[in-house]
């Protein structure tokens, strides 16, 4: 058999081919237009495709070529601030050949390849190299350095290397054994890029949402799911951990979701800079856009894309950060090809294979010690969009069984507009143990006993809650009034975080165990002065305390946080004497 | 081209007919079937390979025996669009029922559509303003943005739809929207009431309807919002109009959707509606927007009603997972007499944000809307509570915001089929009714707003 063959059936996203030698995930093109598919099952000697583009038009009998390559990502400067489709096709490029709707049959290289970069190695002739070494590099942005890296399946001698202006075709290092490198490299996505070793993940990837790092902190290297019922924020998160994090690289999928959302961080991202380097944000960024619109096989696609991309950098010795919103809608992207295919479905129509594709996806993440000897690591935090809002349905699930962190939004926080609306009764980290030496040396000696306090007080705040829902809170002691406006100060001045708002959205992790301190301090102050005699409601009242409360929104807070907590305490003192 | 006619029908189940011994026939494409009484019946390729072709039948496939004669259309399903489509009223495939000339093609167009390019999207902030208060100040409407109404039977939706098509205006603007209005299975009853207001507010000349009713075939309504949405296309990227598609009812669309799943013997989803019924749903939604470079833009009014008012029935779960809100109107505001029973507390406007302010509305609508709907649902709250403990339990905070609520709806709320709020009257009333609660506790009002828009400090 050769490698051209004829379509013998469509329907929607799937096509059979016959007549052609085919091995799985292969690249082929598909009819006159040569629309690009894979190959995802065989048949005797038909060949199962699922089709990138639109197939409407296209009939039996058109020709289908297989190019016996896998569906691979070009990796190589030129990544960054690229927006692509689920098959790494940048959209400008895109536009400039199709307008403004995306019809079909067009190619179109990943990064500009004329595109001059200056290459400055770091290895000399007769250097022994091996997969993945760092050879050169070039400043890709302001912010990131683009290490050259051997490809992880070459090793040998420099016979020759370059110095000075090369596009990424050009060959920059010669080995030995005539293997000839260029600044670009191809890996396919749906293989893990290789590394030395996993590392325990031990220091937090701080988000800069107190919710997120001080009750439910997630590790560089870590996963994390958010599920939710549509309008409970997990875009918000996402596009703020995109914003904010001290990742060093972003990649951000949308991954079924509206168009609109990624013209948001397009007009958004090149005007913000990164809280953590005061660098431009688009320089670390990297986004993929395959929306709900857009072809489902691309979008089954676009998550192997995106990650695979994510590990390139990590190779280089980065701490990347991938958000991809939503999985789910990967997931039923899975599903729609699989029933096409008219497999035995699982449950929900979901594949069988459904938990063990969401496990290697989450897999993918780590923190590693790379082939060059670096440190890496990809954090991936997917969205989950569980029909209802009922996390019992199989996506949910099959997340919920591999990440370690779970942030549950809720639709009832969200209807109360508390943002971000996660439940804090019923989400969990699992990394408070490995992370707990690194915020005691970065942060305080006694960051986790805090956070123990604040989320004890707020599951105290849960059980009286109930009895208030039975008596009303004035038949409560006083103490455990006292207790009740604590914890409504947790939830007001510390969950709640306007992802909008130009100064608290972000929240530097000192300010926020400072924050919580305050609250402890206005508990330890209120307790004294009620023991002394003073009343609640004057102790509650005292101006400075909203002051306090109200400071968030200013700049300079962390500098002034301390002297208006101590205003505080003694205004709270004082109301002793008042009685 | 015209191909030849087929006579080899082996199967037909539910509106779908198999056939084989075809040349090879495009996925896709469009089909006529010839009954033997003469009947000629329209239908669309859904699968297609060497040995058989699967159509779905758009009228349905009563009467439709072996014998029937199947011709290729060599084409995929294409609408004429011309400017002359405004103030011409068409049948659920595309066809006149105004008695009118067929339309007079200036193109044609493929009416799945393709998809904008996310990077040639442009970001949707002219505030627009509806006239209905519930609506302004609290879910805001953007030009370009897609906000359905989540409704349920036996609710004004219909009503509201239209107040909002005939007083929805750009604030400071008289730019005039044309109408594109999509009906999928409702009744003769319904789409007069549409027909006649339309006329007789006179937008019915600046108005496309493509009209497919409960007695006409269930499989045709697949088609019919995606010929209203390829029109609406044109008026918009080519010819430069503000489009405003309105299209009801949306659980009829999904209903047949679910029929054509089942007749090819899918695996079903929840509730038994198609695994791809989100996509399918985005493949429409998503036709909504601006894009760079062109002047006019589409928003969406999609009307679904929900199966046993329940939220989290697919149809209404999976729109609210694509559009950019949705306004959820309430039984129980209806009951208590009001129109438009708009419950404001689920319903939510994903773009509020970038089309309210100091430039577009009101410097105050932010704080005003924060605290109108903050009292509400507190007030709507304690209700709750009244029930158990009494309302001499209640603190004099809480007897305020008790009261309020039912001010809210009563005066916010409240208003008839032909008032027309302007945003400014809006947020004046609500400056109104805030005044009965204590300033102290309307503490997510910014006190420079407090100081200037207060009647207290008005007077
Ligand atoms: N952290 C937040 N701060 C302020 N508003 C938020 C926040 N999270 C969500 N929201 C509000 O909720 C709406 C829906 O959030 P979104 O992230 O789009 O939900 P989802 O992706 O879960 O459907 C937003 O448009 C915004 O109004
Ligand atoms: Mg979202």
């Amino acid at each position: 058999m050769s490698n051209e063959g004829v379509i013998y059936r469509i329907s929607g996203p799937v096509v059979t081919a016959t007549g052609m030698s085919a091995a799985m995930y292969d690249v082929v093109r598909v009819g006159h237009e040569g629309l690009m598919g894979e190959v995802i099952e065989l048949h005797g000697e038909k060949a199962v495709i699922q089709v990138y583009e639109d197939t409407s038009g296209i009939r039996p009998g058109e020709p289908v070529l297989n190019t016996q390559e896998t569906l691979s990502v070009s990796l190589g400067p030129g990544l960054l601030t690229q927006i692509y489709d689920g098959i790494q096709r940048p959209l400008p490029t895109l536009e400039k050949e199709m307008g403004v709707f995306i019809t079909r049959g067009v190619d179109a290289d990943a990064f500009d390849l004329e595109k001059i970069w200056t290459f400055e190695p770091q290895v000399a002739v007769g250097d022994e190299v091996v997969g993945g070494q760092v050879i050169g590099h070039v400043q890709e942005t302001e912010t990131i350095i683009h290490k050259i890296m051997v490809p992880p399946t070459a090793n040998g001698t420099v016979k020759s290397i370059e110095s000075g202006d090369f596009n990424v075709t050009q060959t920059i290092c010669v080995l030995e054994d005539g293997t000839e490198m260029q600044m670009m490299q191809k890996w396919p996505v749906r293989t893990p890029r290789p590394f030395q070793q996993k590392y325990a993940p031990d220091t937090p990837l701080i988000t800069g949402m107190r919710i997120l790092d001080f009750l439910f902190p997630l590790a560089k290297g870590g996963a994390a799911g958010i599920p939710g019922p549509f309008g409970s924020g997990k875009t918000v998160t996402q596009q703020s951990l995109a914003k904010y994090s001290d990742a060093q690289l972003v990649v951000y999928i949308g991954c079924g979701e509206r168009g609109n959302e990624m013209t948001e961080v397009l007009d958004e991202f090149p005007h913000l800079i990164d809280p953590n380097t005061g660098k431009p944000l688009m320089e670390r960024t990297v986004m993929i856009a395959n929306t709900s619109n857009m072809p489902v096989a691309a979008r089954e696609a676009s998550v192997y894309t995106g990650i695979t991309i994510a590990e390139y950098f990590r190779d280089m010795g980065y701490d990347v950060a991938l958000m991809a919103d939503s999985t789910s809608r990967w997931a039923e992207a899975m599903r729609e090809i699989s029933s096409r295919l008219e497999e035995m479905p699982g449950e929900e129509g979901y594949p069988a294979y459904l938990s063990s594709r969401i496990a290697e996806f989450y897999e993918r993440a780590g923190r590693v010690e790379t082939l060059s000897g670096d440190d890496g690591s990809v954090t991936v935090i997917g969205a989950v969009s569980p029909p209802g809002g009922d996390i019992s349905e199989p996506v949910s699930q099959g997340t919920l069984r591999i990440v370690k962190v779970f942030w549950g939004l809720d639709a009832g926080l969200a209807r109360q507009r508390h943002f971000p609306a996660i439940n804090w009764l019923n989400s969990y980290s699992l990394y408070p143990q490995s992370l707990d030496q690194w915020f005691r040396d970065n942060i305080s000696q006694d960051f986790p006993e805090v956070r123990t306090q604040i989320s004890g007080l707020l599951q105290i705040e849960s059980e009286l809650q109930e009895i208030v829902q039975l008596v009303g809170s004035d038949a409560l002691p006083t103490d455990q009034q006292l207790t009740l406006e604590v914890a409504r100060m947790i939830r007001e001045f510390f969950l709640q975080q306007n992802g909008f708002h130009d100064v608290d959205a972000y929240c530097d992790i000192h300010l926020q165990y400072k924050m919580a301190k305050a609250i402890l301090s206005f508990q330890d102050a209120a307790k004294s002065a009620m023991a002394s005699g003073a009343q609640l409601n004057d102790v509650v009242n005292v101006p400075s305390r909203s002051d306090l409360m109200r400071g968030r929104f200013e700049k300079g807070y962390v500098d002034a946080i301390e002297s208006m907590v101590d205003t505080m305490t003694a205004e709270i003192a004082a109301t002793v004497e008042d009685n | 081209m015209t191909g030849k006619e087929y006579r080899t029908i082996t199967d037909v189940k539910g509106p779908l007919v198999f056939l084989n011994k075809t040349e090879p026939v495009a996925f896709g494409e469009i089909v006529t079937l010839r009954l033997s009484n003469g009947t000629i019946k329209n239908g669309q390729v859904l699968d297609t390979s060497d040995d058989l072709v699967i159509v779905q039948v758009f009228e349905g496939t009563s009467k439709i025996d072996r014998e029937a004669g199947v011709t290729f259309m060599g084409d995929v399903f294409k609408l004429p669009v011309s400017t002359d489509l405004v103030g011409r009223i068409l049948d659920g495939a595309g066809r006149p029922r105004d008695g009118g000339p067929e339309i007079v093609a200036e193109q044609k167009e493929d009416i799945i559509g393709a998809a904008i390019n996310p990077y040639s999207r442009q970001s949707p902030n002219d505030f627009i303003q509806t006239g209905v208060s519930a609506i302004d100040l609290c879910t805001s409407l953007v030009r370009g943005q897609k906000l359905p109404i989540f409704s349920a039977s036996g609710l004004p939706h219909n009503d509201i739809a239209l107040q909002i098509a005939r007083q929805a205006k750009l604030k400071d603007s008289d730019e005039e929207f044309v109408v594109v209005f999509c009906a999928m299975g409702i009744t003769a009853e319904e789409y007069n009431f549409f027909r006649s207001d339309l006329e007789r507010t006179g937008a019915l000349e600046n108005a496309v309807l493509f009209v497919n009713l409960a007695d006409d075939p269930a499989v045709e309504r697949i088609i019919t919002p995606r010929l209203a949405l390829t029109a609406a296309e044109y008026l918009a990227f080519e010819k430069d109009y503000h489009v405003l598609v309105i299209y009801t009812d949306m659980t009829n669309y999904c209903d047949a959707l679910r029929q054509i799943g089942a007749a090819r013997e899918e695996v079903p989803g929840r509730r038994g509606y198609p695994g791809y019924m989100y996509t399918d749903l985005a493949m429409l939604y998503e036709r909504a927007g601006l894009v760079k470079g062109k002047k006019g833009s589409i928003t969406q009014f999609p009307i679904l009603t929900m199966p046993g008012d329940d939220i989290t029935h697919p149809i209404p779960d999976l729109s609210g997972y694509i559009t950019e809100g949705q306004i959820v109107i309430s039984r129980e505001l209806h009951q208590q007499g009001i129109y438009p029973p708009i419950n404001v507390l689920p319903s939510l406007s994903r773009l509020m944000g970038s089309c309210i302010g100091e430039k577009t509305t009101r410097e105050d609508h932010k704080s005003v809307s924060d605290q109108m709907y903050a009292a509400y649902a507190q007030g709507r709250e304690l209700r709750g509570l009244v029930a158990i403990v009494g309302e001499d339990a209640l603190n004099e905070r809480d007897k305020q915001l008790l009261d309020f609520s039912g001010v809210f709806e009563d005066k916010f709320l409240r208003q008839t089929r032909d008032e027309d709020r302007s945003i400014e009257e809006t947020l004046d009333l609500c400056w109104t009714l805030m005044s009965s609660i204590d300033t102290k506790y309307l503490v997510r009002l910014d006190q420079k707003w407090i100081d200037k828009y207060h009647p207290d400090n008005k007077a």
